[in-house]
């Protein structure tokens, strides 16, 4: 035997020849006809010169030929990556970035911002990367095979999910509702409705302003606290089973479907936001918003609230804790460099914020400039009326003179109108800091109204918001299947189908809550109390895991045998002593807050005054509060107590046999 | 500074100057109950500048005439009225903004017109006398006769049902689709898998079965010489 390689490529020609001639057609019909699968690819892996191809130890990598048979991948690195990119940049990025850029110091804020995206966002992502496309498993199967001590910290992962998907899918519902509603000339919240003898407008509209009503009344039907439940509204309600069937169509048929839809959803919001960038700097007046929010406060570094905002901005805009990332990167295979997508999803993420805040502070500047022009246009006017002046004779220019020689020339008059005249300042109308579903539905809807072709205009920017969202539930829903069907004895019984079927209709049934008249108040528990608290103790001790249990030095070896390339000295600084210590001091901050302000208050919207008022919730809803955050926090320890008893109890079975 | 400052208070001036020297003219005798009862009467304020721009016209006695003859006209039709005519209308208290006073008098009962009345008669035909001076409501504005307010026109069916029907549908079609495609593809798996393992069973027994020996180590294609038999062959001569 000469050339022994040669042997044994022969050998295996010879093997595929043999086969009968039906046998060889009906294979390859087979591989063309199967999905992408690694059922196939098991000969890539091995080579017919039937060595692996790495050098893998022998118990990891006969795991990793067991694992392979069956798991699903993405087509090639580039889903992945706009997978990761569309979960990632979500509403946060659009509604929360540019409030806190304004209260926080302006230009200013992007100094502490850029500092925690590089000391903990960057390595946090990298860790839950790295440890989805190491285990090859979802969250509950991954943290499993670390220690059965810590699937709890899965299992709290699949439970904050679930929470937040319940939830934010509502979102899609309103974004679809105000979608829907775009298409009509002029927009129904442009102008308020008529009263019932139509001599005037309705009252509540009047109070407060038209874009406030149609999202208050005509969205919501908001009641006047939370304990007035009402009942169902039909129209959101249908949105939702709507918005519930979208995500259902794009998670129908797991990673294949899944790897097509983000290609859509990471990439136009992109293109929806440099539309609206070219447009919102061309607008009239969006230089006073940019000059008013690029301008740096630095005294306001000096404010610990900066930093700890800074921080928390990009724990959860990256989204870490959910165990979706851990889903995504379950798919990848494992030579994939997941350093390299970790930076680039981190920054792309941030540059995203900072575009969008860009955009959103020229549509601020608009507004503001459009709504200071007609508080000018209004003064003008009542003195013209009072003072019987010819028509045009007031500008904006000479206002502030005539007003003084008015003052003073006609005392009596001007002193009865003077409680009417108000200072109109530009500021004070910049100042207004709007976030969460407040800038989406009522700040840009106002600034959209007054645009040229509005509707053109609402229709692109609700498109976006429904990309933005839908990729951000499908990396939720995939945190939430991937653990599903992972686990044997569920995906032995069910098809893929049917668990997300499953999974989607009793999201939907009980997401059927935020429908009702107070749900919006439900919403905003859910927003503020079942994440947050949560996700800080589960990233924790995922750090420390890995750090401490799994081992610093076990992992960074997997990782050299996997990707090629050693975590250099920086991650291992940050992932053992730095994020630790970080996320126990954000955690103390949060607990500290909760204990200081005493009792949970919230807004709530007061029709015969139109506008929000503060209110205490009741003892049922802070027991709603108090469950939320403990039934995920509680699993990680009842989970580890759980399987400690388990172990003893075995123990002692086998000792007494 | 100094020369707006006199120009606005020549121009306030003259306001009062026109409105007093109106009063000096020798107008009806029932300008005089314009000012004082103002029982009936009603405060009309025009923005020419504001609605019209450059090509505002000034305001005029033609004008006047005009806002008359339509108020005259107005009453006519709502209330039946046949004698009032345009000199029953009375206009007074006219300032550069332009805003003015006015009145109407029915001289076969020698009082003026009750306001209601004229309230109603004005909410009538407000359209027509809108457009008699090319403005709009805000613009010619009749203090204390509100407008009625034109709804926004509702189509049959809201627009957003058949927008929402019509992604509704394509998203069932999508989904339906989605599940057959997927059904029919684990049958055809399934159906490959158990053919596939059938022949794998029979490939096995071809490759693997050879005295316990695997065909590939053998090399069962190029054959092997079995060099005890060889001496065997040379012993036989050829015929």
């Amino acid at each position: 035997m000469n050339k022994p390689n040669s042997k044994w490529k022969w050998a295996g020609l010879a093997a595929v020849s043999g086969w009968a001639g039906r046998a060889l057609e009906i294979t390859t019909k087979a591989h063309r006809q199967a999905p992408r699968n690694p059922g196939t690819r098991r000969h890539h892996r091995l080579g017919v010169s039937g060595k692996p191809r790495e050098p893998i130890g022998s118990a990891l990598g006969a795991a990793m030929v067991e694992m392979e048979k069956a798991r699903p991948v993405w087509n090639n690195p580039l889903q992945f990556v706009f997978a990761c990119i569309s979960y990632a940049v979500g509403l946060g990025n659009v509604w929360r970035f540019p409030y806190l850029c304004q209260m926080y110091g302006g230009g200013g804020f992007l100094i502490p911002y850029i500092i925690m995206l590089v000391v903990e966002g960057m390595p946090l992502l990298y860790l839950e990367l790295a440890v989805g496309q190491r285990m090859r498993q979802g969250s509950i199967g991954a943290w499993n095979t670390i220690s059965p001590y810590l699937r709890g910290v899965g299992i709290a992962s699949v439970v904050v999910s679930f929470f937040l998907s319940m939830y934010y899918n509502v979102i899609n519902a309103w974004a679809f509702w105000y979608l829907f509603h775009s298409f009509q000339d002029p927009l129904p919240w442009s102008s308020c409705p008529l009263n019932s003898n139509l001599t005037s407008y309705d009252e509540e509209c009047e109070k407060a302003s038209s874009t406030q009503y149609f999202w208050y009344r005509k969205t919501l039907n908001i009641s006047p606290s939370i304990e007035e439940n009402g009942g169902i509204q039909w129209e959101q309600a249908l949105c939702l089973i709507l918005a519930w069937l979208v995500v259902y169509l794009c998670i129908l048929r797991g990673t294949e479907s899944t790897g097509k839809v983000v290609y859509v959803t990471a990439s136009l919001p992109y293109c929806v936001l440099i539309i609206y960038l070219v447009r919102g700097l061309t607008l009239h007046g969006a230089i006073n918003g940019l000059a008013y929010m690029f301008t740096p406060k630095i005294e306001q570094l000096a404010n610990p609230q900066t930093w700890i905002n800074a921080a928390t901005q990009i724990f959860f805009s990256l989204g870490l804790g959910f165990g979706s990332l851990i889903a995504f990167a379950s798919y990848n295979e494992p030579s994939n460099n997941c350093q390299k997508h970790a930076i680039i999803v981190s920054l792309i993420n941030s540059s995203t914020s900072i575009f969008a805040s860009i955009v959103t502070f020229s549509i601020y500047g608009f507004k503001a400039t459009f709504n200071y022009e007609n508080c000018i246009n209004k003064v003008i006017l009542l003195l013209t009326n009072t003072f019987d002046l010819e028509d045009g004779f007031l500008t904006p220019g000479n206002l502030e003179e005539t007003k003084d020689y008015l003052a003073s020339a006609y005392p009596t008059e001007y002193s009865k109108i003077f409680p009417d005249i108000k200072n109109c300042s530009l500021e004070s109308e910049l100042d207004t800091a709007v976030q969460g579903t407040g800038l989406s539905f009522i700040v840009y809807t106002e600034a959209i109204k007054n645009m040229e072709v509005s509707q053109l205009w609402s229709v692109l920017y609700f498109v976006m918001l429904l990309m933005l969202g839908i990729g951000s539930m499908l990396g939720n829903t995939a945190a939430i299947l991937t653990p599903l069907t992972d686990s044997n004895t569920i995906s032995s019984r069910l098809p893929k189908e049917a668990i997300s079927g499953l999974v989607c209709l009793i999201s939907c049934a009980i997401g059927l809550v935020f429908t009702m008249e107070a749900g919006n108040y439900w919403f905003d528990i859910f927003n503020d109390y079942a994440a947050t608290l949560s996700l800080l103790l589960i990233v924790l001790v995922e750090t420390i895991a890995i750090c401490y249990v799994y081992g610093l030095k076990r992992f960074e070896n997997d990782l050299q045998v996997m990707t090629g390339c050693k975590p250099n000295w920086y991650w291992k600084i940050i992932w053992a002593f730095v994020s630790p210590l970080l996320i126990i001091g954000l955690f103390i901050f949060y607990l500290t807050d909760y204990i200081l302000k005493g009792t949970l208050q919230y807004q709530a919207w007061d029709a015969t005054q139109g506008q929000l008022v503060t209110r205490d919730y009741p003892n049922y809803a802070l027991a709603v509060i108090g469950l939320l955050v403990a039934s995920s926090t509680m699993c990680i320890p009842l989970v580890a107590l759980g399987t400690f008893i388990m172990n003893r109890w075995k123990k002692g079975k086998t000792v007494s046999v | 500074m100094a020369f707006s400052k006199v120009l606005f208070t020549l121009l306030v001036f003259s306001g009062y100057w026109v409105r007093s020297h109106r009063r000096m003219v020798p107008a009806q005798r029932s300008a005089q109950a314009n000012l004082s009862g103002a029982k009936d009467a009603f405060k009309v304020r025009l923005s020419l500048k504001t609605a019209l721009g450059d090509k505002a016209y000034t305001w005029n006695e033609n004008e006047e005439y005009l806002f008359k003859a339509m108020v005259a006209f107005s009453i006519r039709t709502f209330s039946s009225r046949e004698k009032i005519e345009i000199s029953n209308v009375l206009l007074c208290n006219v300032t550069k903004r332009v805003s003015f006073w006015f009145v109407v008098t029915d001289p076969s009962e020698n009082q003026t017109v009750p306001a209601g009345e004229v309230q109603g008669a004005i909410r009538m035909n407000r359209n027509r006398i809108n457009n008699a001076f090319i403005l709009n409501d805000q613009t010619l504005e009749f203090l204390e006769i509100p407008a009625t307010l034109g709804p926004p026109t509702e189509p049959s069916t809201p627009i957003w049902v058949i927008i929402f029907s019509v992604v509704f549908c394509l998203v069932i079609v999508g989904i339906v689709l989605l599940i057959v495609s997927g059904i029919r593809q684990r049958r055809r798996k399934s159906k490959a898998s158990t053919e596939m393992t059938d022949v794998e069973d029979k490939c096995e027994t071809m490759v693997t079965i050879e005295n316990g020996i695997p065909c590939d180590t053998l090399d069962s294609k190029e054959g092997r010489t079995n060099r005890a038999f060889a001496a065997g062959d040379e012993k036989l001569t050829p015929l």
